[in-house]
């Protein structure tokens, strides 16, 4: 009996094709989940850039804006990213894999994570918990705002379990080397448990019993400290899954080879084992924390930059071998073949393009004679909006762009808002970011309703600046308009795909041979073992005489 | 392990690239004593304003002629809101907070410290030329948070 779908239309009878799409749920509710958070935290975002320009707009108050900041903050870098990084682990894995094990397991971690995501949203749209994404005691938010991103966390556990757990499965009865996306799945769990286990020191440990009452004091050091051990393996978390984006499926729609995909690996590994032991960067200026330690950690920031510096050569080396086999000639003649009209290309290309700006603006704040310069000024919001802004987030709209067909199983409607979109991302951003590095330099604070000063010159002579960013906010709220628009509409109304191999996911084959046996970059286990190693290194001996000292906690403050 | 040669060659100029910063920080570190702030001295946040330097804060001058600048951060004010030094000399701010983190940083200048409750941040700097500075806090405080804001007065030397 054939099975009739209002969706597949001309292979309605298809069988395996419906199997294939209803295979891929899990990945579509928490895809679902993430672009609904991204259209919230994006109206948040451009109701900011407008009051930050000192505009007179009706929403336009201290208390509407820092809970703007607040809210952009989490629903962007915490609950779009986590829910889409968990979508593209599902959807890849099980492709890489031939399927997943413990998925009910997957829907427990879907619906804790949304459950968690609703309780701090709603914590958050109630004025009681504007501590902004940060959340920096002694600033105490409403106890369910920490729950509820606790259960996010949890929820994100689980899927870690699903992700390991496939692997293992596979393993038993592989002897080749995985896929290189299952590889780089696998490098962002590790990141991610790392990360998370000192966020978890700081929430349970600390936030959530102050916050109920239970303890009267929290050092804030102690809390910055257990922080920043998650917030910079975080970014982390956020880019490694975009480069699994730009190894392992950007080559083949550009239409060419992985240049190395042994190099793939090799710079996997090394984000593994130095993502986590650099925490003390975003600390330079904080008391309490020796500097000798923080000379330790600007070695380890340094080390980091290393992998992406050889995935700038991998990845611009597999494009030209893609120019070239569509006919390229000359030394940049092959750019000119590549297929800048699709929008998964030219959302990588442009993302990868800025993060060759935000990366250097990177090298720059991990020196610590820059960072007094630009600490907490408005150039820290312009580099990381050129890096989680744009070089993971034009990357996940481009991959939408590409796995959207795959899931609805239908094509993509509105094409030219899908074709023109990443451009304009990349024009507004490049207004905003650029702008912002130059007030920042200026002296201008980040996160400030206003920057008037009671009409201090100097203030004065950021205005014309800070009034282009939010012009440059402006484009980007359009741009966030037309990628939800292309998304609902190809939902909604997109024409049937018609070929079962619109829905198929194929991964980029690579141009060096892979080795019959699986290689030592394959040993997760043991690279995450001396990951481990390495954080303990890194802090055990900070954080002893952080607790070693005679200190005072801190009473709570609800300045909002 | 076989790479390609340009590839190869591409990775050396990036670890040298990256030798070549950390030396730079090394080196400053080593021969011109660029270091961040790194005291770790702590306080009772609810004594702050009760005994001790920071219940009188103020510009300081120690027996050997040396420049202290008390500075207290809370919500939201810097205490003294206007700070006058001399040009030319070395001066040392020691700040701290009775109640959240705050920022201190002197807008035109490499003065920028985190304050914390619990905590003394102290940090050292010579003002080459007299002037007129903003200083603002640049940690979120609160709602007042953009107004927390004073002066930094350099005068020429005496």
């Amino acid at each position: 009996m054939s099975v009739a779908s209002p969706v597949l239309g001309a292979f309605a009878a298809d069988r395996d094709a419906l199997d294939l799409l209803a295979s891929r749920r899990l990945a579509s509710c928490n895809f679902a989940v993430a672009i609904a958070a991204f259209g919230l935290g994006a109206l948040m975002a451009v109701m900011q850039a407008l009051a930050r320009a000192d505009l007179p707009v009706w929403f336009s108050s201290p208390a509407v804006y820092y809970l703007s900041v607040t809210a952009h903050g989490v629903l962007m870098a915490l609950v779009f990213t986590t829910f889409f990084i968990m979508g593209l682990g599902y959807l890849l894995m099980r492709r890489a894999f031939g399927g997943l094990e413990w998925e009910t397991l997957g829907w427990v971690s879907f619906w804790t994570a949304v459950f968690g995501t609703v309780m701090t949203t709603l914590a958050i749209l109630s004025g009681t918990s504007t501590v902004l994404y940060t959340f920096y005691p002694p600033l105490e938010a409403h106890p369910t705002f920490y729950i509820g991103a606790t259960l996010l966390v949890v929820g994100s556990w689980l899927w870690c379990a699903v992700m390991i757990r496939t692997w293992l499965v596979w393993r038993r009865t592989h002897q080749e080397p995985m896929p290189l996306a299952a590889h780089g799945i696998l490098t962002t769990v590790v990141i991610w448990v790392l990360a998370t286990s000192g966020l978890a020191a700081e929430v349970l440990g600390q936030l959530i019993p102050w916050s109920l009452g239970w303890v009267e004091t929290i050092d804030p050091i102690v809390a910055r400290t257990w922080f920043w051990w998650f917030g910079h393996p975080l970014t982390y978390f956020w880019l490694v899954p975009a480069y699994v984006v730009w190894y392992t499926i950007l080559p083949r729609v550009a239409g060419g080879l992985l240049f190395s995909d042994k190099l793939g690996r090799v710079v996997f590994v090394m984000f593994i084992l130095f993502s986590t032991p650099v925490g003390f960067h975003h600390q330079f200026v904080d008391p309490g924390v020796h500097a000798g330690w923080k000379l330790v950690h600007t070695f380890t920031t340094y080390a980091i930059l290393y992998p992406s510096l050889v995935t700038a050569f991998t990845i611009i080396a597999s494009l030209e071998v893609a120019g070239r086999m569509r006919g390229g000639k000359g030394l940049f003649g092959w750019l000119r073949t590549l297929p800048w009209r699709d929008p998964l290309f030219s959302g990588v290309a442009l993302a990868m393009l800025t993060f060759a700006i935000g990366g250097f603006g990177g090298a720059i704040n991990a020196a610590y004679a820059m960072n007094t310069v630009v600490h907490n000024t408005a150039w820290i919001q312009g580099h990381f909006h050129l890096t989680v802004g744009t070089a993971v987030t034009l990357t996940f709209m481009g991959a939408t762009y590409w796995f959207l067909p795959k899931l609805t199983g239908r094509r993509l409607a509105l094409r030219p808002l899908a074709t023109w979109q990443p451009y304009v991302w990349f024009g507004g951003m490049m207004l905003f970011s650029l702008t912002s590095h130059a007030t920042g330099l200026m002296g201008q604070p980040r996160r400030v309703f206003s920057s008037s000063y009671f009409g201090d010159e100097v203030a004065g002579s950021w205005r014309l600046l800070t009034g282009m960013s939010a012009a440059g906010g402006v484009v980007l709220f359009v741009s966030s308009l037309m990628f939800l628009a292309v998304v609902v509409a190809t939902w909604r109304w997109g024409r049937p795909v018609t070929e079962a191999a619109e829905l198929e996911i194929e991964f980029a084959a690579a141009l060096d041979p892979l080795p019959e046996r699986r290689p030592v970059w394959d040993r997760i286990g043991l690279w995450a073992l001396i990951a481990v190693v390495l954080v303990i290194a890194a802090y055990a001996k900070p954080i002893y005489d952080l607790l070693s000292l005679e200190r005072y906690g801190s009473l709570p403050f609800r300045p909002f | 392990m076989h790479v390609d040669l340009y590839e190869r060659i591409w990775m050396w100029a990036a670890s040298a690239m990256i030798a070549l910063f950390l030396a730079v920080v090394a080196f400053s570190a080593a021969t011109q004593a660029v270091h961040p702030p790194g005291e770790v001295e702590t306080i009772d946040p609810l004594q702050v304003r009760i005994q001790g330097e920071f219940a009188a804060p103020g510009v300081h001058r120690g027996p050997g002629g040396e420049t202290t600048v008390v500075v207290v951060a809370e919500m939201f004010r810097f205490e003294p809101s206007v700070i006058r030094v001399p040009a030319g000399e070395k001066v040392t701010f020691r700040v701290t907070s009775p109640d959240v983190l705050h920022g201190f940083q002197v807008v035109g200048t490499n003065a920028n410290v985190m304050v914390a409750p619990g905590y003394v941040s102290e940090f050292s700097l010579t003002f080459p030329e007299p002037g007129e500075h903003l200083v603002v806090c640049n940690e979120y405080c609160g709602l007042s948070h953009h107004l927390m804001s004073g002066k930094l007065i350099v005068e020429e030397a005496r």
